[in-house]
Parts: C-alpha cells; sequence; structure tokens
C-alpha cells in the first residue's frame, strides 16, 4: 500500500514524504504469512556481521533484544536504569490477552482482531492489529515456556479472566502482577544473553540523539549517567523501545523516569510522529491529595466488577459517605449507560466521572474524586469474597489513603495512564528513518484512538518476540558486506558535541525554579487544555501557553550540581525540555483533529447526549507529523486508513 | 488533613565512591501526612534547588512498590517501620511529630554507594545471568496449555516470583548475603515443571555466583522482615536441599572423584 501525502487535506502544508506502510497484498488474514514468504533473509553465519542496538529494555526492548541475540546478531541492549529489570512494564496489573479459546466461548483471531479494532474507535491499521491478534497465541506459549507463573486451574491448565471491551475470557494473568512476571521472563531470556556474551548491556546509560547518515540511521548518541559521559554507538540497525510519553501531564500513573527523549528526539532526526493527541485515561486512579504529589497509583480496572460509581447529588454535601443515603445519590455510570453500567469503557467512565467532579459533585476532601463502593458487594457476596478478589488492591489502598475501603468507599478520580500515539512505523515497525525501528508503547501502531485493557503487554512481546525479528532481516539483507560509518564519521562528532552543549547551557542557565517545577506547570496546561476534553479555543491558548512558559524554562531554569557525576537535576531538564514540544505538538494534532474518538475528545463533536462523534469522511486517517525546526510550525502528512473486512460503526456501550 | 511537624532528617551525603560521606542534618518545619516519603524528599530536593544546593540523589522509579528502584536505610530499619512495604510505598503518618528520622543507602560491601543515598546492585543481575532463567529460545515453545502446572505448584512459584530485586534482603542482613534474593529466583524456577530441565546446573551456577559477591547466611532471618514482599525464608531452604542434590549428582565433580 503506497500513499501520497500530496493529497490536499486543508490541514496544513502536504509533506514531501511518501508514507508507505508497506503492507502486504492479499486478504486480511493471510497478509504476514505473505510478508514472511517473500522477505529478504540473512543466513545464519552473516548474522553476527550485523550490529544491532536496542534502547529500552521493558517487555518490547528486552524481547527484541533477547530474540535478536539469539537469532546470532550483535545486540546491544541500553537502559537508563541499574538493570533492564525496573522497565516500567513492571507495573502492568491486570493481564495479557490471547486469542486461544482456552474456554470455549467463541474467542477467534477474529474475534481478538475485531474487538482490538473497535476498542481502538476504528483508528488503527487494520493489518497491524490482524497480526497482533494471530501472534497473541504464540506469546502465551512463549512465556509459559520462560517459567511465567501464570494463574492456573486446579487440573493445572491456565485461567483465563474477563476484561473491558470483550464479551469472551481471553485474559491470562499472574495474580495483580502480570506485567512484572512477564517483564521478568524477558529479562531474564535476556540476562541469559547478557551471560553468554550475545548482549552487550548498558545500564545507566541514557539515549541523547539518533545519528543519520546518508538518509539511514547510523547509530545513537549516548550519555553515561554516573560520569556524564557523551559517547557514540555505531550500528547497522537502532530499535527503539522506550515506552510512552504519558507523563507530559506530570501527574500520570506512569514512572517517574518515562519521558519522551528519545523518540522525540528522533522525531527531530526525521521521524515522524503519529498521532500524539491519542491519549488514554485511566478512570480508577487514586485521586491527587495535596500539591507536592508526585505521581499518581491506579487501581486495576477489576475494581469495576464489583464497585459502583457514585457522586452525592446534593453538591453541597458535607456528611460521611456512610450517612448519605440511597435516594440522595447519583449512581452515575449505571444512570448513563444502563447495559454496561459500571464496566463502560476507559475513555467513557473517565469522561463520567470527571463531569460530576466539574460540576462540583466530587468527594474527598478537594472535591476531586468520586465513589468507588464495595458496600453492596460485601452484602451480597461476604467480606471473605471480597477479599480473596481485591484484598492486595484494597491493602495498597489504604497504606497511600488511610482509609479502609471494606468501610468507607474507595475515592477514585481518572488520570493519564497510556499513550496510543508514538512515532509512525509501517507494517515492518520501520519509521520514516531507514533503519530506525520501533516498538512498543513508543510506536503508534496498534491501539489507534483508545486501547483496550491488557493489550499493552500483547503489543510490546508482539513487537519484540516476533515482528521485529523477522522484518529486521528484510531491511538487514541489502547491507551485507557493505561498509557502514563508524563513530569516527562527523556526524557522530557534531552529534555529540550538540548534545554536551545541551547539558551546559542547562546547567549555566543559573535561574531560580528547578525543571520539576517547570514540569508541573507545563503538565497543568497540557492536562487542563488537552486532556480528557478538548475545545478549539482550550487548544488555541495552549498553543501561546507552552511557547510562553518555555520561554520561562529557558532563562529561569536552575540546575544545581555538576555534569561530571550523578546529577538527576540534569537528567530531569533535558527529559522536561523535549516535554515542552511535544506538549506542542499533542495540542496542535487534538486542534487539527476537528472530530471525538476514543481518548480525543472533542467537545465541539458529541452527540445530543454528549458522546463522542466521530468523522469518518474526513479523519478516517492516522496524522503523521513532521518536524521542521519550529515547534509551533509542524506539517502534517496522513496516511488513509483503509478497512477492507472491518465497517466502520458508532462505538456504542449504552 | 494532618501534618507531622518539627522533623529533622538526618541524610547520608557523599558527592562519589571515592568520598567518605557524612550525615547532614535536614529540618522539616511542617508535612503532611499524605505525603510519601519519597515525596517528602522531593520537596526536599525543591528546597534544596532553590538554596542553590545540590539534590539528594536516591534511586525511585514506580513509586508503587514493584520497580524495586528504591533502597533506602530508614532508622536503620530497611524500606522503613512498615512491615511488607518498600520505602515509595511509607507515608508520613508513620511517624511522629518531633522526630529524627535517619536515612542512609543500602549497606553492604557488594553494593557500593555511588552518590548519596544511590548505590550499585549490578551483582544482583550477574547471579541472574549466571542460571536465573528457563532455556527457551523464542520460537520454539510448544502450546501453553500442554505444560500442566499444579495450582499449589504455580502459586508456590508465584510466592517466591513476586521478588522485586530491590536488595533489602541484604542491606538487612548482618552479613551482606543474598540468599533469600537467589532463593526466591531458585524456587521460582526449581518448583515448575518447565524449569527441571536445568534444574540442578542452574543452582549450582547462581549458588556461585552468589557467592563471589556476598556473604553467607548464618539465619538471622532479617531478610524475610526486611523484604517488601514479604517472601518466606524457606525458599533458602529449597535453595540449599537443590544446592546439595547438586553436589552430589554433578557429573563433573563425580568424575573427578
Amino acid at each position: 500500500m503506497s500513499i501520497d501525502t500530496a493529497v490536499d487535506t486543508g490541514l496544513g502544508t502536504p509533506g514531501s514524504l511518501k508514507l508507505d506502510a508497506k503492507v502486504p497484498d492479499g486478504p486480511l488474514a493471510e497478509k504476514w504469512d505473505t510478508f514472511k514468504e517473500n522477505e529478504k533473509l540473512v543466513n545464519p553465519a552473516n548474522k553476527r556481521k550485523f550490529k544491532i542496538i536496542v534502547v529500552g529494555t521493558g517487555l518490547a526492548g528486552a524481547s527484541a533484544a533477547a530474540t535478536l541475540a539469539e537469532l546470532g546478531y550483535q545486540v546491544e541492549a541500553f537502559t537508563f536504569h541499574d538493570s533492564p529489570r525496573r522497565a516500567h512494564s513492571i507495573a502492568a496489573q491486570g493481564g495479557i490477552n490471547a486469542a486461544k479459546n482456552y474456554k470455549g466461548d467463541g474467542d477467534s483471531i477474529h474475534r481478538l482482531f475485531y474487538d482490538t479494532i473497535k476498542g481502538g474507535d476504528f483508528r488503527s491499521r487494520e493489518a497491524n492489529v490482524h497480526r497482533l491478534a494471530q501472534l497473541s497465541v504464540d506469546i502465551i506459549d512463549q512465556m509459559v515456556a520462560q517459567g511465567v507463573p501464570f494463574a492456573r486451574e486446579y487440573g493445572g491448565l491456565l485461567d483465563n479472566r474477563s476484561f473491558g471491551g470483550a464479551q469472551v475470557s481471553r485474559t491470562f494473568y499472574a495474580r495483580g502482577q502480570t506485567g512484572q512476571q512477564l517483564l521478568l521472563g524477558a529479562y531474564q531470556q535476556l540476562a541469559r544473553q547478557v551471560g553468554l556474551g550475545n548482549v552487550k548491556l548498558w545500564t545507566r546509560v541514557e539515549m541523547l540523539d539518533v545519528v543519520v547518515i546518508d538518509g539511514r540511521c547510523a547509530g545513537i548518541v549516548t550519555r553515561d549517567l554516573l560520569t556524564g559521559e557523551i559517547v557514540s554507538h555505531a550500528g547497522h540497525a537502532v530499535v527503539l523501545a522506550t515506552g510512552g510519553y504519558g507523563n507530559a501531564f506530570f501527574l500520570s500513573t506512569n514512572a517517574m523516569a518515562c519521558n519522551t527523549s528519545a523518540i522525540w528526539r528522533a522525531h527531530r532526526k526525521g521521524a515522524y510522529f503519529a498521532n500524539p493527541c491519542y491519549t488514554q485515561i485511566h478512570p480508577t486512579c487514586i485521586p491527587q491529595s495535596d500539591d507536592f504529589q508526585s505521581k499518581l497509583t491506579l487501581m486495576s480496572e477489576s475494581l469495576r466488577n464489583d464497585g459502583r460509581v457514585w457522586v452525592p447529588l446534593n453538591a453541597d454535601e458535607a456528611r460521611p459517605a456512610h450517612e448519605i443515603p440511597e435516594h440522595e445519590r447519583d449512581y452515575i455510570l449505571e444512570r448513563l449507560y444502563p447495559s454496561y453500567g459500571n464496566l463502560a469503557p476507559r475513555d467513557i467512565a473517565s469522561r463520567a466521572a470527571k463531569r460530576a467532579v466539574d460540576s462540583g459533585h466530587g468527594v474527598g476532601p478537594l472535591k476531586n474524586g468520586v465513589y468507588l463502593d464495595f458496600s453492596e458487594a460485601i452484602g451480597r457476596l461476604g467480606r471473605e469474597v471480597v477479599r480473596e478478589r481485591y484484598g492486595n488492591l484494597f491493602e495498597m489502598y489504604e497504606r497511600i489513603t488511610g482509609e479502609n475501603p471494606y468501610g468507607t468507599p474507595m475515592r477514585i478520580y481518572p488520570a493519564s495512564h497510556y499513550t496510543m500515539g508514538g512515532l509512525w512505523v509501517d507494517y515492518e515497525l520501520m519509521t520514516t528513518i531507514p533503519g530506525l525501528y520501533c516498538a512498543g508503547e513508543a510506536n503508534f501502531s496498534d491501539h489507534g484512538a483508545n486501547r483496550l485493557g491488557a493489550s499493552a503487554l500483547m503489543q510490546g512481546l508482539a513487537d519484540g518476540y516476533f515482528v521485529l525479528p523477522y522484518t529486521i532481516s528484510n531491511y538487514l539483507a541489502e547491507w551485507l558486506n557493505k561498509p557502514i560509518p563508524g563513530t569516527d564519521h562527523e556526524e557522530f562528532r557534531r552529534t555529540e558535541l550538540a548534545a554536551g552543549d545541551r547539558f551546559r547551557r542547562f546547567l549555566s542557565i543559573g535561574g531560580t525554579r528547578s525543571p520539576d517545577y517547570f514540569h508541573r506547570e507545563l503538565g497543568k496546561i497540557i492536562w487542563d487544555y488537552c486532556g480528557m476534553e478538548r475545545t478549539a479555543e482550550g487548544l488555541e491558548k495552549a498553543q501561546s501557553e507552552i511557547p510562553a512558559l518555555y520561554d520561562e524554562f529557558s532563562k529561569d531554569l536552575r540546575v544545581t550540581g555538576d555534569g561530571e557525576s550523578v546529577n538527576q537535576t540534569l537528567e530531569k531538564a533535558g527529559r522536561v525540555e523535549d516535554f515542552f514540544e511535544l506538549g506542542m505538538l499533542m495540542c496542535r494534532d487534538a486542534l487539527d483533529r476537528e472530530e471525538s474518538c476514543g481518548g480525543h475528545f472533542r467537545v465541539e463533536h458529541q452527540s445530543e447526549d454528549g458522546e463522542a462523534r466521530r468523522d469518518d469522511e474526513n479523519f478516517a486517517h492516522v496524522a503523521a507529523w513532521e518536524w521542521t525546526g519550529d515547534p509551533g510550525k509542524p506539517i502534517r502528512n496522513v496516511e488513509p486508513l483503509t478497512y477492507e473486512v472491518v465497517h466502520l460503526q458508532t462505538r456504542s456501550y449504552k | 488533613m494532618s501534618h507531622l511537624a518539627n522533623l529533622t532528617l538526618r541524610i547520608w551525603r557523599q558527592s562519589g565512591p571515592a568520598d567518605d560521606g557524612r550525615f547532614e542534618d535536614y529540618s522539616i518545619a511542617e508535612i503532611s501526612e499524605e505525603a510519601s516519603f519519597l515525596e517528602l524528599l522531593d520537596i526536599l530536593n525543591e528546597r534544596l534547588i532553590g538554596e542553590g544546593k545540590d539534590a539528594i540523589v536516591f534511586d525511585h522509579d514506580c513509586r508503587e512498590g514493584i520497580c524495586g528502584s528504591c533502597s533506602l536505610m530508614i532508622d536503620g530499619q530497611a524500606h522503613g517501620p512498615q512491615l511488607g512495604t518498600a520505602t515509595c510505598q511509607l507515608h508520613m503518618r508513620k511517624f511522629e511529630s518531633g522526630v529524627t528520622i535517619t536515612v542512609e543507602p543500602w549497606r553492604a560491601s557488594a553494593f557500593p554507594v555511588i552518590k548519596d543515598l544511590m548505590v550499585d546492585r549490578a551483582p544482583l543481575d550477574r547471579i541472574v545471568e549466571a542460571g536465573g532463567f528457563i532455556t527457551a529460545e523464542t520460537g520454539g515453545a510448544p502450546d501453553a496449555n500442554l505444560i500442566l502446572v499444579p495450582k499449589p505448584v504455580a502459586e508456590a512459584a508465584m510466592d517466591a516470583a513476586e521478588c522485586i530485586g530491590c536488595g533489602a534482603c541484604v542491606a538487612a542482613c548482618p552479613n551482606g548475603a543474598a540468599n533469600l534474593f537467589t532463593g526466591a529466583k531458585l524456587t521460582h524456577l526449581n518448583v515448575l515443571p518447565q524449569g527441571q530441565a536445568e534444574r540442578l546446573g542452574r543452582t549450582e551456577a547462581m549458588v556461585e555466583k552468589m557467592e563471589e559477591y556476598f556473604g553467607s547466611c548464618t539465619n538471622h532471618g532479617e531478610c524475610e522482615a526486611a523484604c517488601p514482599k514479604s517472601i518466606s525464608i524457606d525458599v533458602i531452604a529449597v535453595m540449599n536441599a537443590d544446592y546439595l542434590k547438586a553436589k552430589f549428582k554433578n557429573r563433573r565433580l563425580l568424575a573427578r572423584t
């Protein structure tokens, strides 16, 4: 499939580069086999001649690095943590989807494919999603062989549970720590390759930039976080598996160090950034308790199976929850979405909670949450059953808030959780820079405008284990026995110098405010204007407020310490600067997408009863943004989404 | 919302591995009970930056008790006073007004201090690299349900697999031993049917790598009490039993005698 971006969309100047998604021909269900039949291979003896750089060691990065090393490539893996096991994949709670149909409840590859497309509000690329559903079954086999202790039935077979947005039970899980167990599986497989000497592992090293020479990605430039040393690394191909950018909002459920810098720096070097406005807000997080708060904690979506969401009918309610009689409560989700009730999808439940709080019905000391009440479930099932199902989550809640959910309803509020947007990649996961690949949450490819629960782990592992190891040889084959530029090439030198200058600049500003201060202020702007509900007016404001704050950042930033030893303040300054430019692009993308879809809700585009209204005629496409050197003037390219199998419908959960 | 008042934080400051290091006192006039311990450090760091001083370096990331990055010795206890809780999930309501709280890095010869409260825990990775895995290269796995794992076995494996690799067990141990960490990984893999083929070789490799870096276990049990995941000291018994078996059955060893 070849798309000429010179189509006039009326939105920005069409770019010069041809966006070719390289989707194989033939029927949808056969495309991946067709690709594998026709791809170029590298024979086993030649694989060791190629060096592949993998940045990030979460699910996608660790599985890719391990598998590529097993195949015989020279692999160098980079993480800014002290160990690959710290990557944020570890925090995923709920589970991983796979179309195994072990329950015999009518699941199939097609059904998982369709649920994912519908969950994404018909804004993802059909061929990628179908391949993801196909590979889901192989992931479970691989992870069980690795020793991941998934939940079991008494007979020893694997157990499944159900999750939002699906009518079958296809979610495999390991207590409430599925992400941890899967990451440890991939990490151990990577550790084996490190021990065997097949992977060179760089820890506490952060990527600062990619290097592009003669139109292909030639390597990366990194900074040693312990010594500040800036070093170049050349390779035949580079894989970025560096996660999402949810921390643009400052407060999110992401880990503190999650950032956009790797993919943003690649974007500045020519990789298109797709759909940055598609961000997921998760409805069940613990509300902010004070201004000093540094991050928000997610409570698993599974709680909504038995918890009922409500707010007091009276906005001035001052009584504690148990003193408010039934007829003075508003069970918002049950009232608005009678058929799905408290299990309405994430984007829909989040907006309902926001509207309740915005209209003054919020609960808690700051009136910034809604109740998630288990008293009915405790009455129906008994305390013991509730403890069995949710005991660990109740304990976590109590540890953080000091309140006991068995007696007092939980308070929850939506928070930034996942980003569907990311670097544009073709079917082979290659960005618009030849030789530069992007995998996992960092790319945009599979979740459209909204991701279903238990699908992030699936995508990370599919990309790393089963897609990249096939597609990367298709590119490398043509480079066999051809020389590539080494780190002595002047472009590497130039990039190193520029990166070093940037850090020296942060140290020399000598203002009065810390990087965290600016991050918090920037996050407020992005959350207010590009959060759960967006308006043209707000997004226009963001277009001027972000540059104004950036101006202050560049004059008033204070970074103490030096650049030659561990300096977390300095690391943070670089990441915050990249969030500024990304924030501009998120707001611009949200402004230009004149429709509501999935996590992107434009107030101007809603039905009479407040539901999202898509515009398939004008916006059934991917917006892939091109860097021009001016963060205020990016170029919008489009990749039309053509559906061979799926029929576009209104997504309804009423 | 209630607050604590007049706290003193006595924090270990060390500019690098070569520096001797020293305690420095910081007074905190007021802090909300709702703040987590790491947020207290965030607030202090903001103040230090405002005063033009270097921020206190400490490892942290997920702040949900799962990544294992955070690693503080608080009043002599690894991860502080609350049982089964990592530092990041410890909240100020567990403390009282007017007290002095001493904060140190992990103290163990295998974990050299990098700066302030940050230490190098790489030896834990070396133990995993030596054998903490099941060899199953990508692509060759049979259907997942062909391997039956009895529920109690899966549960026992999961209990051990919950280890977050923070190193609190080492820091709490008077000998600086890593037996709880190594035993947990071995128990996870050694009880599962998938782990049987490499069971003895894995045990030998991991135990001997562990001994290159860490002290020996003398059954104090401090590790279990410090573990934020409350992993049972039983995993050390499983490891010792398997190590003994490995020594008897090791063919290379038999061939030598």
